[in-house]
């Protein structure tokens, strides 16, 4: 094992570092810039049964150190993304990529799932019972544990796939929300998604996003992120994947030390599109400024 | 596209909230009018994508209005200032498709993507008539270079206080072959109903990465979902699906 590879849920990843669902598109805006390959593995778009366009613009606000984004799963459908642009990704990445999935109810999962279950390029997959910017959906089965292990439950049952429950901070207990999808068999965790989030225009007394609302991500997030993921990996057993304004290599070793196994880079790759291979090709250096040989041994460092 | 550091050669006001910024960098991403550059300010976590006024292999003009805290940052730069830009963004105007009488019309802020567009239709000999509409006249900005590139340049006021009273399209020529425009909405929406002939329109929209990678910006055409930023920012008139 190299000094930077970690094994997340039995798969083994030459290091920790996965931009986040919803800033990397299909991966190939990226792949004309740099070698993806470079990448541990990275989250696709988030993916849906039916095809979306999502929410009406404004969709995009900005706020200190960090933006809410209120896109709402446009994505083609998972038969367009079969068909389309897994083939396209299979082009530029040679690794098994993490597939993002959403849904509007149990059922919607588990289709898009099974259907995902059956592409050899699909690594993990990522289920999203946190999304902020659909009504009816996402974040409601994620601010309940029954919900969220009634979702975990029925994507287990048709996938041999890891499974990793990717988690909302927009709850008041996040730690039995996180052991009720390990109690339904989750493979692992992820979180945060965003936070729900609001600007208003001085000059037109309106709202900026059109959805009124929408996900505040960031480093203004960091702390916030930092704080669930440690309560979380101390409570349950399963790997957990750390996110939420994660921007450096510093950032990636204070995710892993609160109890990451592989740290997930959102926002950032919207501002800085390189700053993913740039956190792979700093870490051996800033391990080196800390006295850590390996990555692999300072998961939930911090006591 | 590219990432790269550009250096501010110079960053001086045209009127009392529109500036015009040289500066110093590698523009060999460039390559079309109505493409757009995104620039990272101090202080500000998004980037600011601003249209592609003029450039040549060493220079990159914008020009740009003050319209928040980051176009007024951008507008207290001094001489020499760094600037992280990402440039060759969007896909630009496709002047292939002018004819031999194009016409061009830029409203406001919408002016300086004409400028690149006029420069360019120039050096294939294509003389283009340029419309560039303002609300009144200490707004007015670019219309001798315009002129000096020989192209025929009307002014339109919406007051009338300086050329022609209405709006660019109370000017429209005679026989014009395809046209190019950037602007406020409810303009770009007049130019729709009121040209005669196919043509190009810039859109605008608030965006998160500039690339095409977070689906911030995306708009309904009738050849389908599009990103302004990367499918963008110019849409052909024939793809246009008016939201309302």
């Amino acid at each position: 094992m190299g000094k930077l590879s970690v094994n997340l849920c039995g798969i083994e990843m030459d290091n920790p570092i996965i931009p986040a669902s919803g800033t990397f598109g299909y991966g190939y805006e990226y792949a004309e810039l740099y070698d993806i390959n470079e990448l541990g593995t990275f989250s696709f778009k988030g993916t849906t049964k039916d095809p979306r366009f999502g929410n009406p613009t404004p969709r995009i606000a900005e706020c200190y150190s960090g933006m809410i984004n209120a896109v709402g799963l446009q994505n083609p459908g998972v038969e367009k993304v079969i068909s389309e642009e897994l083939p396209k990704l299979k082009e530029c990445f040679h690794k098994p990529v993490m597939a993002n999935v959403s849904g509007f109810s149990v059922e919607d999962y588990a289709y898009t799932c099974e259907k995902l279950d059956k592409e050899e390029q699909v690594g993990w997959l990522e289920v999203n019972v946190s999304c902020p910017n659909v009504h009816g959906g996402g974040m409601s089965f994620g601010t309940c544990p029954e919900a969220a292990a009634e979702v975990t439950a029925a994507v287990k049952k048709v996938t041999t796939k890891p499974v990793i429950i990717k988690l909302s901070p927009n709850v008041t207990d996040i730690v039995s929300i996180a052991k009720a999808c390990e109690d339904a068999g989750a493979d692992g965790i992820s979180l945060i998604n965003t936070m729900l989030g609001m600007r208003i225009n001085l000059k037109t007394r309106k709202p900026v996003i059109a959805n009124k609302m929408g996900g505040f991500s960031g480093p203004a997030i960091f702390p916030v992120a930092v704080r669930m993921v440690y309560q979380v990996s101390n409570a349950v057993k399963i790997p957990v994947v750390g996110m939420g304004g994660v921007s450096s290599a510093e950032d990636v070793i204070e995710m892993m030390l609160a109890g990451a196994t592989a740290v997930e880079v959102g926002a950032a790759n919207l501002v800085n599109p390189y700053v993913c291979r740039d956190i792979v090709r700093d870490l051996p250096e800033v391990m080196a400024k800390y006295r850590i040989n390996s990555l692999n041994e300072i998961i939930g460092g911090a006591k | 596209m590219k990432q790269s550091i550009f250096e501010i050669l110079e960053n001086v006001p045209l009127t009392k909230d529109v500036f015009k910024m040289v500066l110093a960098g590698d523009t060999s991403h460039i390559t079309a009018s109505g493409q757009f550059v995104n620039i990272l300010l101090d202080g500000f976590y998004l980037r600011r994508p601003i249209s592609v006024c003029d450039w040549d292999d060493k220079t990159l003009t914008i020009v740009y209005k003050v319209v928040g805290h980051g176009t007024e940052a951008m507008s207290k730069m001094g001489k020499g200032t760094k600037l992280d830009i990402l440039t060759g963004l969007g896909n630009g105007y496709d002047l292939t498709l002018a004819g031999d009488k194009p016409v061009l019309l830029g409203g406001g802020v919408g002016v300086p993507p004409m400028y690149g567009c006029a420069k360019k239709l120039v050096e294939l000999g294509i003389k283009p008539t340029v419309i560039l509409g303002f609300n009144v006249k200490d707004e007015i900005f670019y219309e001798e270079e315009f002129k000096a590139l020989g192209c025929e340049t009307v002014v339109t006021t919406v007051d009338g206080s300086y050329g022609i009273k209405g709006f660019v399209t109370n000017a429209l020529p005679e026989g014009y072959t395809h046209f190019y425009t950037c602007g406020p909405e409810p303009m770009l929406k007049a130019v729709y109903k009121a040209t005669n002939t196919s043509g190009q329109m810039s859109f605008e929209e608030r965006m998160g990465c500039g690339f095409g990678a977070c689906m911030g910006c995306s708009c309904k055409t009738l050849t389908g979902y599009k990103r302004i930023c990367k499918d963008g920012p110019v849409m052909m008139k024939e793809e246009i699906k008016w939201e309302s």
